[in-house]
């Protein structure tokens, strides 16, 4: 472990060959997944198998189109991603920048509960927003899945708070004795200065509602209205009972690819979101 | 909470008590969306949860008051909520200890000055990206007993095949394994830490004659010791909340032996509309997890390490 001044060989090669055998480990399930949608039904169900598909199937990602709507989900978990990064741009950018920024009355008080609910298990409030929801006629519309990212979320106020923080106060000094308010400052001021950390926010908004599963699960039955992951459940269903695993697998790189692509473009954000949110220190 | 570096309004003689107001009236405006938060969506459910534990109720008659009827049944006469409950602890536990091991030895390893940490790093992150549900449908393929990936490397190196998810030994390491694969955002926690301790100090047990293990016992885990906190603490919570998992790989099997408690609570209430049951199974995990990391939090001032701290 030690490569500072006496480097042993070794050793170096011990490491290297663990991190190589984890990144194999992480790397396969991922290609397996890619190799398996893109053999026919025959070849994946052949003895012993084969390491990659003879003739690659690029019509599975059709066939998987004919048989389900699978642009529909994805144009509708699309419209929930968007709702979802709006809501959570704008309230926990208002909101971070009074915890962080103005000094009122019950601040701490206030700011300290907000984060409790950080360490909240969401299955003890599963049952009454369901009912919640059905109460207000929610059940089967995209309120459940997109309303609550405007009501702010502890984590990412806990982040921009942490970003707020070290602005010097100058800035916005200057900007209250040209006679702007405190909604003006975050416009003008705070919002363009910290453009990295609502990226941040941004990202990881569209992480959390493109891989939900558990909130379409519950309150979306109308298969017109599925979202990509519901579409993926009732997908399995089906098929991991009819063995036609390579359509599966087609829709799970479909999924994925999104995802992967947005972290290559951005890299930077997405450790930068984890190493904040880590609480360190 | 922070007194310094936050701002008031520039303040310009007796204008203070103006000032207070004004601030007083903005931060509570601009704080606004979390307050009706909190009290929409996370105080009257917590109330109305409460509430509902102590009834019969189906959301179509109307609730029937029976005391603490739900949690003495669930004591006393569900012996499936007692097998959740040995189901998801085992899976919490052992999952919770083995993340963490395994990430912070990666860590370790990430952080030896290795050639391509950048290329191993957004290696191992990439799974904790797969959506729940698709790396739930591609581990059922790789643990497929015929055909799946493992089997095949297993048969291949001359070992017999496994049953993995289907069997009743081996289907909560199955699912462990699966969330081994997925820690990566972990890792890269845990070596943003690393590399955040200053050189000087592993240098100071190397002068004192220390090797890597000295290094390790001496600062690297006291430095690491909240990080390593929080991450089990928040790991306990997502493990008993485990659901997707095991409803959309094993629907609890074989013979119940991945029945885990949001499953059970889950099938109690939209399968079988007893929703002051399941209320009262969620009220119990709640206060489970409460006591479980306060407990944490209280014996961590033993092994936790604040800096700027000083302990005798």
């Amino acid at each position: 472990m030690n490569g500072r001044r006496r480097p042993r060989p070794v050793s170096r090669t011990l490491v290297y060959a663990a991190l190589a055998g984890f990144s194999l480990f992480c790397v396969f399930p991922l290609l397996w997944q890619i190799r398996s949608s893109l053999m026919t039904a025959r070849e994946i169900f052949t003895l012993p198998p084969s390491l990659l598909p003879a003739v690659p199937q690029w019509n599975n990602y059709l066939e998987l189109f004919r048989q389900v709507p699978f642009g529909r989900y994805f144009l509708n978990t699309l419209l929930i991603v968007v709702v979802n990064i709006c809501g959570a741009l704008l309230s926990n950018t208002v909101v971070a920048y009074a915890f962080a920024r103005i000094r009122f009355v019950g601040r701490s008080i206030m700011y300290g509960l907000c984060l409790a609910t950080l360490m909240l298990p969401q299955t003890v409030t599963m049952i009454p927003l369901f009912i919640e929801w059905k109460l207000l006629h929610g059940i089967n519309t995209y309120a459940p899945l997109t309303v609550l990212a405007f009501f702010g979320n502890a984590f990412y106020i806990f982040l921009l708070h942490q970003f707020f923080k070290t602005i010097p106060t100058e800035f916005d000094e200057a900007a209250f004795m040209d006679g702007l308010n405190h909604l003006q400052v975050i416009r003008t001021i705070i919002a363009p200065m910290c453009k990295p950390a609502l990226a941040v926010v941004a990202i990881f908004t569209f992480l959390a509602s493109w891989n939900d599963f558990m909130g379409p699960f519950l309150y979306i039955n109308d298969q017109s209205k599925f979202t990509l992951s519901l579409g993926m459940k009732y997908l399995i269903s089906g098929y991991s009972v009819f063995g036609q695993w390579q359509i599966l697998m087609a829709a799970s790189v479909l999924i994925v690819l999104p995802v992967a692509l947005l972290f290559f473009f951005m890299q930077r954000y997405f450790i930068r979101g984890l190493t904040m949110g880590g609480l360190k220190g | 909470m922070n007194g310094k570096g936050t701002r008031s309004a520039p303040r310009r003689g007796g204008r203070s008590h103006f000032l207070r107001r004004y601030n007083n009236f903005w931060g509570w405006l601009l704080i606004t969306p979390v307050v009706t938060g909190l009290t929409l969506w996370v105080a009257f459910p917590l109330g109305l949860s409460l509430v509902t534990s102590f009834t019969r109720w189906d959301l179509i008659t109307r609730p029937i008051f029976i005391g603490f009827k739900n949690y003495i049944d669930m004591f006393t006469s569900d012996a499936l909520f007692w097998q959740a409950v040995v189901v998801t602890v085992y899976y919490t536990a052992a999952g919770v200890s083995l993340q963490v091991v395994v990430a912070l030895g990666t860590a370790l390893l990430l952080n030896a000055r290795v050639k391509g940490m950048k290329l191993f790093r957004t290696l191992f992150y990439i799974p904790s990206l797969v959506p729940v549900i698709v790396s739930s449908a591609l581990w059922m393929w790789i643990y497929n007993p015929q055909f799946g990936l493992f089997n095949i490397l297993l048969t291949w190196i001359g070992l017999s095949p496994q049953k993995w998810v289907f069997g009743t030994q081996t289907v909560i390491p199955s699912l462990i394994l699966m969330s081994i694969w997925g820690i990566g955002n972990v890792i890269i926690v845990f070596l943003a830490g690393l590399q955040d301790i200053p050189r000087e100090l592993m240098e100071a047990v190397e002068i004192d004659g220390g090797n890597a293990f000295h290094r390790f016992r001496a600062i690297i885990l006291p430095l690491m010791s909240p990080i390593i906190l929080y991450n089990v603490v928040i790991g306990i919570i997502n493990g008993f909340q485990t659901f997707t998992q095991p409803y959309i790989m094993t629907n609890g099997g074989p013979a119940n032996a991945s029945l885990f408690y949001v499953l059970h609570l889950y099938r109690q209430a939209f399968m079988f509309s007893k929703m002051g049951y399941a209320s009262a199974m969620a009220w119990f995990v709640f206060i489970a997890t409460a006591v479980i990391s306060v407990f944490i939090f209280r014996t961590s001032v033993r092994w936790v390490f604040y800096q700027g701290e000083h302990r005798s």
